[in-house]
């Protein structure tokens, strides 16, 4: 298998690396040499923050190069058009249908793209974008915080890992408590995300 | 440094590690370390920031290894990172010497599938120090003895280093040979997977037989290594003939993407068609900000409306009045507040600078009334203190603001002096910050509550106008550590008139849509912070009714 590349993007607090790393562990519990990297530093909250996760037989380069993002995650609508750059023809990607304006667009500095406008980016790129409802699906699952495993459940259909690789992953990182929840969670992802993109 | 300089001369081994900025504050102490040498192995981790993500500046730090003699081993990845430790201990410890082993952003800050190896490593000897002032007190008479067996040290570490398994040449297509080091190597592999390769675990001292070979065995010899040219100069001295950085470029972050594009320009890759690029350039930028319940947004405010410095939205473009206040910041989340539309921050250099800049302000004849230092309390227990004790026995008659958290908050809560808790977590001693601030014979002490704007306002109004050093302690409990939530704010859309005062808070909970303020009730902490509700001038911010909807 060639090297699989992964970007999960989003704002900082949303849980963007806990769902990176989990994509990591996973991949390696299924026996592939993976590599992850984040920005980390000055977007500990509310700025933009991107995981790499690049999952193959031999991974050189942490970092993913432009062109070559065979899945996009994105937690939040604007912080997937950003990286439109980073994708080809065959690309996926999958966007969590909710906005967090910026700062400077609450102030009127500038102007939030709408959803046509986002689209309208990625799909010079790729014609494979899906929006799925995460906060909300999160919610009906029992928690908001379980947005990240149901990103990940939207994932798990484009990478080649076992669901109980997933599960168990997933239930190793999350408190015993919340384990039902982001269970649920992960099986309306990967639900939705078949249903989109059918 | 002193700490493990100490561990290290009774015997014991010990890891140091900092990143590149934190090295040149240890820098006195790792000269002496050279020269003295070790006794049980010592090994420093530098972690370099190329690109900049998270630094006030960028540099190369395998000049300070060059500067201090000692040798500096480069790992690739996390596994290599976990082998190279062992020999960096070996090393030390057979030859006398501190080690650097330098990182990058790339590898300290990236994730890889590491492999455990069985030991045995020989364990750490019991701590027991040994009576010896030839090498232990550096004294210019036993400096100048030790000073020629840094150089004999030097000779037998570039022996060594001919022969070291992190030394390792990779045979492959002859037409291109490249020497490279740290996370370029992988950069280099996936650029050029026919190449040939000198890849070096240690580059100081250079392994100049190893080289020398392997320029003979290959048509054209590069160098791929991150910012400086380090490696290159040392092979050029050797009278070789190399390029690298004449293409590759020597400032910020490498990637497979820079160096591909630098291969291509220097005619060692094909040109390429790259698809039409996206343009990105109208899409909002999204910088890092203060979180929703930050107990320093509320004197950030403060200072940005005394200062005259907010401006409402809509304002943009309209010309600035030249604000009031001067406000030296330092190395923190407060940073941040340096952003629009705080607009709070006019310096930041580095750890534990603000309180000497703003009496050196003062001293340049700054008015009192106008200059205020901000400052974290585990900054400013850090490095602040000293500079403070300059203002007092100067007579510098500035406000100092030490914003209390609780914690050392941007780079992932570690703790601090003033938190009693150790690093490992443990109960551990408490330097109290209004105690050693009195103490160091400031007179005019005030503690605040950070969620208080009142109070706030008219201390630092009042200590403006005190001609004296004054120090207001702002305490309040970091969002993200403790986590204390509330009954979220919300407006009452009937008394707002969207005048978006507390939109000036630069808090990300506020949002406007379309001219419609709303505060998100997942993000926004409640009363505990409560900041927004004091700002209102409509008192349309109020506790939600319909309780918590996350």
């Amino acid at each position: 298998m060639s090297v699989v590349g992964m970007l999960v993007t989003g704002v900082g607090g949303q849980g963007i690396i806990l769902a990176s790393d989990i994509i990591g562990e996973a991949a390696m519990s299924a026996g592939y040499d993976v590599k992850k990297t984040d920005t980390l530093g000055m977007a500990q909250r509310g700025g933009s923050v991107v995981s790499h996760v690049r999952i193959g037989e031999k991974v050189r380069s942490p970092l993913i190069s432009e062109g070559q993002v065979d899945v996009l995650l994105a937690f939040e609508k604007l912080e997937a058009a950003r990286w439109a750059n980073f994708l080809h023809d065959g690309s996926t990607v999958i966007i969590n249908e909710h906005a967090q304006p910026p700062l400077a667009v609450n102030l009127g500095y500038e102007k939030y793209p709408g959803d046509d406008e986002i689209k309208a980016l990625l799909n010079q790129r790729t014609p494979k974008v899906y929006y799925v409802d995460g906060n909300g699906q999160a919610r009906r699952a029992g928690d908001v915080r379980a947005l990240n495993s149901y990103m990940l459940g939207c994932a798990s259909s484009f990478l080649p890992l076992e669901t109980s690789v997933w599960k168990d992953t997933i239930a190793a990182r999350v408190p015993a408590r919340f384990k039902q929840i982001n269970m649920t969670a992960f099986e309306a992802g990967k639900k939705d995300i078949a249903d989109v993109s059918r | 440094m002193e700490v493990g300089l100490g561990a290290s001369y009774a015997g014991v081994r010990v890891l140091v590690s900092m990143k590149q900025v934190g090295l040149n504050v240890a820098m006195d102490p790792f000269m002496a370390a050279s020269t003295t040498g070790i006794n049980g192995g010592m090994v420093v981790i530098s972690a370099d920031d190329p690109g900049s993500h998270s630094s006030q500046n960028e540099q190369d730090n395998r000049h300070y290894g060059k500067l201090a003699k000692v040798p500096i081993l480069e790992p690739s990845d996390s596994q290599d990172a976990y082998e190279i430790m062992a020999y960096a201990f070996e090393i030390s410890e057979k030859f006398d010497t501190p080690v650097i082993v330098r990182t990058t952003t790339r590898i300290s800050h990236s994730k890889s599938v590491v492999y455990l190896k069985d030991g045995p490593f020989p364990p750490s000897r019991p701590a027991a120090f040994k009576h010896d002032m030839g090498k232990y007190v550096m004294l210019p008479v036993n400096a100048r003895i030790r000073r020629p067996l840094i150089e004999d040290r030097l000779a037998k570490l570039t022996e060594y280093a001919e022969t070291s398994p992190l030394n390792r040449v990779e045979m492959g297509d002859k037409v291109l040979g490249i020497v490279t080091s740290g996370i370029a190597y992988e950069y280099a592999r996936e650029v050029f997977p026919q190449a040939s390769f000198l890849r070096l675990g240690i580059t100081h001292p250079l392994p100049e037989a190893l080289v020398r070979d392997f320029a003979g065995k290959v048509d054209r010899m590069i160098v791929v290594e991150e910012l400086d040219p380090f490696i290159q100069e040392g092979i050029m001295a050797m009278g070789l003939e190399v390029t690298g950085k004449e293409f590759i470029p020597r400032m910020g972050e490498l990637d497979p993407d820079t160096v591909a594009a630098a291969a291509r320009k220097a005619g060692l890759l094909p040109e390429v068609k790259p698809p039409p690029r996206v343009d990105l350039a109208k899409l909002p930028k999204r910088p890092p900000l203060l979180c929703p319940g930050c107990p320093h947004t509320g004197m950030l405010y403060v200072l940005s409306s005394v200062g005259q410095r907010l401006r409402l939205p809509g304002a943009r473009g309209k010309e600035a009045r030249e604000p009031k206040l001067v406000i030296t910041g330092d190395i923190g989340c407060y940073t941040l507040g340096a952003y629009p539309p705080l607009n709070a921050t006019d310096t930041s250099a580095c750890m534990g600078a603000s309180i000497g800049q703003a009496l050196g302000m003062a001293k340049a004849g700054i008015g009192r009334d106008r200059v205020v230092a901000v400052i974290g309390d585990s900054t400013f227990l850090h490095s602040g203190i000293a500079p403070l004790v300059n203002a007092v026995y100067n007579q510098g008659d500035i406000t100092v603001i030490i914003l209390d958290n609780g914690t050392t908050a941007m780079t992932g809560h570690q703790e601090h002096p003033g938190t009693g808790v150790s690093a490992q977590g443990k109960p551990a001693g408490s330097v109290k910050l209004e105690d050693l601030v009195r103490g160091i014979g400031v007179k005019n002490v005030k503690v605040l509550d950070a969620f208080g704007l009142k109070e706030l306002r008219a201390a630092l109004k009042e200590s403006l106008e005190t001609p004296e050093l004054s120090v207001l302690i702002v305490r309040g409990d970091c969002v993200t550590r403790v986590r204390k939530r509330s009954t979220p704010s919300v407006i009452d859309q009937e008394k707002c008139n969207q005048c978006g005062a507390c939109l000036l808070l630069g808090c990300s909970a506020i949002q406007s849509d379309n001219g419609k303020i709303t505060i998100d009730p997942v993000l926004c902490v409640g009363g505990v912070c409560g900041v927004c509700r004091q700002v209102c001038p409509k008192h349309a911010i109020v506790e939600s009714t319909s309780g918590v909807t996350a």
